[in-house]
């Protein structure tokens, strides 16, 4: 291919080329607009930073290739409606390029939020070690203050997030019995859009007057005064909550029309209930912080006055919105957990999950009680008094279908033949720290005491308890759950467990003795503190190290299994589930042929039970009766 | 233990949760958590605190029981491919397990609300204090106690207190936490803390919500004292501020500035070394009138006029390593021009006195 070639096709050539343009058309719109009204000066550097931070990304977007086949549509040229062309990998080459094939797609994600894992979790380790004794150490304040903001908007809108959305893409439609996913164009483009937004984020440290340093949270109005870099965050959160978006769409239409014949609501696996969740969660909630930095980026940059109160903007009212999302944000970054725990346990100890119908019923009580508890934020931030309880008592509620599930895994357990692998003890590992996060969770919704521990280091333990010791262990368990069927490959088990052991001891010396110096009297966001707190706090940095380094165990562990690891085999774990009763790793449509699903996905232990059956062989439609517990209700007669 | 488990495991599990139990309770009892109890709504929040903990031990110590059990029980032997019994479900233990969550969660809900109506009750004669928060310092004034103003609190004992929390910039949030409340200062709102201190001593005021650079070093002093120390110490604060003025008016103008630099904040982010501050956030202004002779020159201003600018229009020119946007531009509108003028002139006064 000559260089013009390269240049005019979809790529990395024409993306790279894309940049400068991009930045030139910003440069010449500010100018041509502050000329036009008489500004001066003409090219002013923070509105041209503004602009090139919409266009470059979209540039970026554009020029990679994930608009190529809809511009020929729109345009009128010639398409090909079944154009394979950019579908499946065959040499790792394909895996920087846009790809419509739902499993390359998911290992994408996988990857590149694992990378943007790291660099938040180097944050942390700078963080830990500015804290490791009182004073300033390594870092000034403004430093300090943009380290913790791009560590929590990286971990949560660049990894917990997205890496779900990853590992959903990979096994959603193998578990459904889908050749891909619905639109595998947008599924494309809903990954291109993460990059850039975690690109920028990080480029944040580099803007004059350094990285956002107001807090994942970016509260008004400290986030309409502070410098430029703040804007990195602003429009960065817009294009990861577009790819979440996309993404969810994608799922809801996956799931709801695509499954195999017979796979019927009742007899989908709990990922796929998990995923259905939190999708309509996504759907429904994310526009509102995409409303909410919308409005502070207009404050900053057009004159609007939402968020002072001086020319009649309403402060509270930022808080109001941004916690309306970033409240059922934590069921987003945890009910796919759930599903991954679900399939994890159940397999790994031979059992039918307990309880199944209800497993399910408590997911969507979990997304509607979750629209309503968004003020428990807010129990100190000077809004209506009268809010506080109902929150207060809906908060609480969520403790009840959360228990249903934690019970019902346990009774899972119970009686089963219980193989102790990797998956199952981060599952287990979860269960634990799940636990004490829920304990901390329904201590945070009692006012009283929230109104002395808000804002301190208990928060800090009790979001990491949530999110580390629940999401991010689901996210391992998952992880290695379906590594051999995503590479092909077996990871080391001993290995496994190291990593295991060596997070879980780390982990609870980290972030246990945070609930004490919280409750204690140490305020979180801070660069320095008070004397008293200085030996947990060491205690704290040193764990924290530990902590940091059995990562390496996880990542030499997946990199060397993925080249050097025994083969598996198509099913290693003896599951039920569809994904597994197809070749590790997948054919690149998924099935030679759909399956037809004949039974529940976790008929463990009933004679001859399957869930789902291929080609010839004759579905035995009728072939488990539904059982107590739910799991296998006959298909409808249409199909 | 093992054995006892697999022959009667509900009687080996019941024992081993009951005495895990009672050992947890120890535990979270004997934890010291709180800072001490400095007002009349500690005890009950605490109370509240340890009900939640014992409640929490037994539900921590059930779901551990039950997994470990499981995973001693139920291990598979190494090659055993057989699966487990196909329990789908149990529709009485369900039952169970939404209805007790639910009583308890229920429970303590009503509890909590209790203590919330109770720490927040109507007062008696309160004490009024206004509370000002500023980028990174807190002021206080006592509007009914003619009108004295400080950068430190001080709070009579067993009196009902009523603070009236303000912000003049972002969102900062006053908490003390040996009073174990606080609330936000919202921009546009006036947010209200109600309480009783109940010990004497001296703590700090904590700003809790992220403020910007300064945030963690934003403190104040808290003083609880006895009602008649309050009350001399009103009237001296009385005294003083007219001393204070006539003596600006008369011709100590060092005093006075340097009560100007500390009451206005400039302490909480400039080091200088004769009001004893050496914070680090914005430039230090022990060579101030050295540098101010030097940045004044490049804009052809005296030293007196670029000072002056400095506080009235941070941003109008910034000292090498400091960023736009950290230092409040407000100050030419909080302090009248002789203030602003006896501030200058304090300020190049004590500055480079080692360097002639």
């Amino acid at each position: 291919m000559t260089l013009g070639a390269k240049l005019r096709g979809p790529g990395w050539y024409r993306a790279v080329i894309s940049q400068p343009l991009g930045l030139a058309f910003a440069v010449g719109l500010v100018a041509l607009v502050r000329a036009l009204y008489g500004y001066d000066p003409v090219l002013d550097g923070d509105a041209i930073t503004t602009v090139a931070l919409i266009v470059m990304p979209i540039a970026f977007i554009v020029g990679i290739g994930c608009f190529d086949y809809w511009f020929r549509w729109a345009s009128g040229a010639p398409t090909v409606p079944e154009d394979h062309s950019g579908h499946g990998a065959k040499t790792w080459r394909d895996y920087f390029k846009v790809n419509t094939d739902h499993k390359v797609i998911g290992i994408q994600y996988i990857v590149t939020t694992f990378i943007f894992f790291i660099l938040g979790g180097l944050m942390a380790m700078v963080i830990r070690a500015e804290l490791a004794q009182p004073g300033t150490q390594f870092v000034d304040p403004n430093t300090y203050n943009g380290l913790f903001s791009v560590h929590a908007s990286l971990m949560i809108f660049l990894f917990i997030i997205p890496v779900f959305a990853g590992i959903a893409n990979y096994v959603i439609p193998l578990m459904i019995g889908a050749p891909d996913m619905a639109f595998p164009r947008l599924n494309a483009l809903s990954f291109w859009m993460l990059p850039t937004a975690g690109v920028m984020m990080v480029a944040s440290f580099f803007a004059d007057g350094g990285a956002f340093a107001t807090g994942w949270t970016a509260y008004a109005p400290i986030s309409t005064e502070t410098p430029i870099g703040q804007q990195f965050f602003t429009i960065g959160v817009q294009f990861a909550g577009a790819s979440s978006i996309a993404t969810a769409l994608n799922f809801l239409v996956t799931i709801i029309t695509m499954r195999a014949p017979g796979m019927t609501f009742w007899r989908m696996p709990l990922l796929v209930w998990a995923n259905f969740t939190t999708s309509l969660l996504v759907v429904i909630a994310t526009p509102f912080i995409a409303g909410s930095q919308f409005f502070v980026l207009m404050d900053r940059s057009l004159g609007t006055h939402f968020f002072d109160p001086a020319a009649g903007g309403d402060v509270l009212m930022y808080q109001h919105v941004f916690w309306f999302y970033s409240h059922p944000a934590v069921y987003i970054m945890m009910l796919p957990g759930f599903g991954i725990v679900s399939e994890v346990i159940s397999t790994h100890s031979r059992k039918p999950v307990f309880g199944y119908r209800m497993m399910a019923f408590s997911l969507v009580a979990i997304v509607i009680l979750g629209f309503t508890v968004w003020a428990h934020h807010m129990f100190v931030s000077g809004m209506a008094n009268w809010m506080r309880v109902p929150m207060m008592i809906t908060t609480m509620l969520i403790a009840v279908p959360t228990g249903i599930k934690i019970f019902s895994w346990l009774a899972t357990l119970w009686k089963g033949v219980i193989h102790l692998t990797t998956p199952l003890l981060f599952a287990l590992g979860f269960i634990t720290m799940f636990t004490l996060g829920g304990i901390s969770g329904i201590v945070l919704a009692v006012i009283p005491v929230v109104i002395h521990v808000s804002d301190t280091y208990f928060i800090v333990a009790h979001i990491h308890y949530v999110l580390f010791g629940g999401s991010v262990f689901t996210i391992f368990a998952g992880l290695y759950h379906w590594y051999p069927k995503m590479t092909g490959r077996m990871y080391d088990e001993k290995l496994g467990k190291l990593h295991f052991w060596l997070s879980f001891v780390f982990f609870n010396l980290t972030f246990g003795p945070m609930h004490f110096v919280g409750v204690d009297g140490m305020p979180r966001r801070v660069a320095d503190y008070a004397d008293q707190f200085a030996t947990l706090n060491a205690l704290i940095s040193v764990s924290s190290f530990f902590f940091g380094l059995s990562f390496l165990v996880f990542l030499y562990n997946m990199i060397t299994s993925w080249r050097h690891g025994p083969k598996a085999a198509a099913n290693p774990w003896r599951a039920h589930s569809i994904e597994w009763q197809v070749s590790s790793p997948p054919p690149i449509f998924n099935f030679d042929e759909i399956p037809t699903v004949v039974g529940g996905p976790y008929e463990y232990g009933v004679p001859g039970a399957v869930h789902a059956v291929f080609g010839d062989k004759k579905a035995p439609v009728e072939a488990t009766p539904a059982p107590a517990g739910g799991g296998g209700a006959p298909p409808p007669t249409t199909e | 233990m093992r054995r006892l488990l697999r022959k009667r495991p509900a009687l080996g599990m019941a024992l081993l949760s009951g005495v895990s139990t009672a050992v947890g309770i120890v535990i979270v009892l004997a934890i010291d958590w709180f800072p001490v109890q400095a007002s009349t709504a500690a005890p009950q929040i605490d109370t509240l605190w340890d009900v939640l903990m014992i409640a929490s031990v037994p539900v921590f110590v059930l779901v551990m029981a039950v997994a470990l059990y499981s995973v001693f029980a139920f291990r598979a032997e190494p090659g055993d491919l057989s699966d487990g019994e196909p329990i789908h479900g149990n529709t009485r233990l369900e039952v169970i397990w939404v209805t007790i969550p639910f009583i308890m969660v229920s429970a303590l809900a009503v509890y909590g609300w209790v203590v919330l109506e109770d720490i927040e009750a109507k007062q008696t004669d309160p004490l009024i204090v206004n509370v000002n928060g500023q980028q990174f310092a807190w002021r206080f004034d006592y509007p009914e106690e003619g009108k004295v103003k400080s950068t430190q609190l001080v709070l009579p004992k067993d009196r009902d207190v009523e603070f009236r929390v303000k912000t003049d910039d972002v969102l900062h949030d006053f908490w003390v936490p040996q009073f174990r409340l606080k609330t936000d200062a919202v921009p546009g709102l006036t947010t209200k803390v109600l309480l009783k201190p109940s010990r004497i001593g001296e703590y700090d005021v904590v700003c809790a919500e992220l403020c910007g650079l300064g945030h963690s070093t934003m403190r104040a002093a808290v003083r609880v004292v006895t009602p008649e120390d309050f009350d001399a110490w009103i009237a001296k604060e009385q005294k003083s501020e007219t001393d204070g003025g006539a003596a600006a008016a008369g011709g100590d103008e060092a005093a006075a500035g340097k009560q100007l630099f500390t009451e206005t904040g400039c302490n909480a982010c400039h080091t200088l070394a004769d009001a004893e501050s050496s914070s680090a956030i914005g430039p230090g202004l022990d060579e101030l009138s050295a540098n101010a002779e030097k940045f004044g020159k490049q804009d052809k201003q005296s030293p007196e006029e670029y000072v002056k600018a400095s506080i009235e229009d941070p941003g109008a020119f910034l000292v090498p390593n400091f960023n736009d946007g950290v230092m409040p531009a407000d100050y030419a509108k909080q302090l009248s021009p002789e203030e602003l003028d006896t501030l200058v002139k304090y300020l190049l006064s004590v500055s480079g006195e080692e360097k002639p």
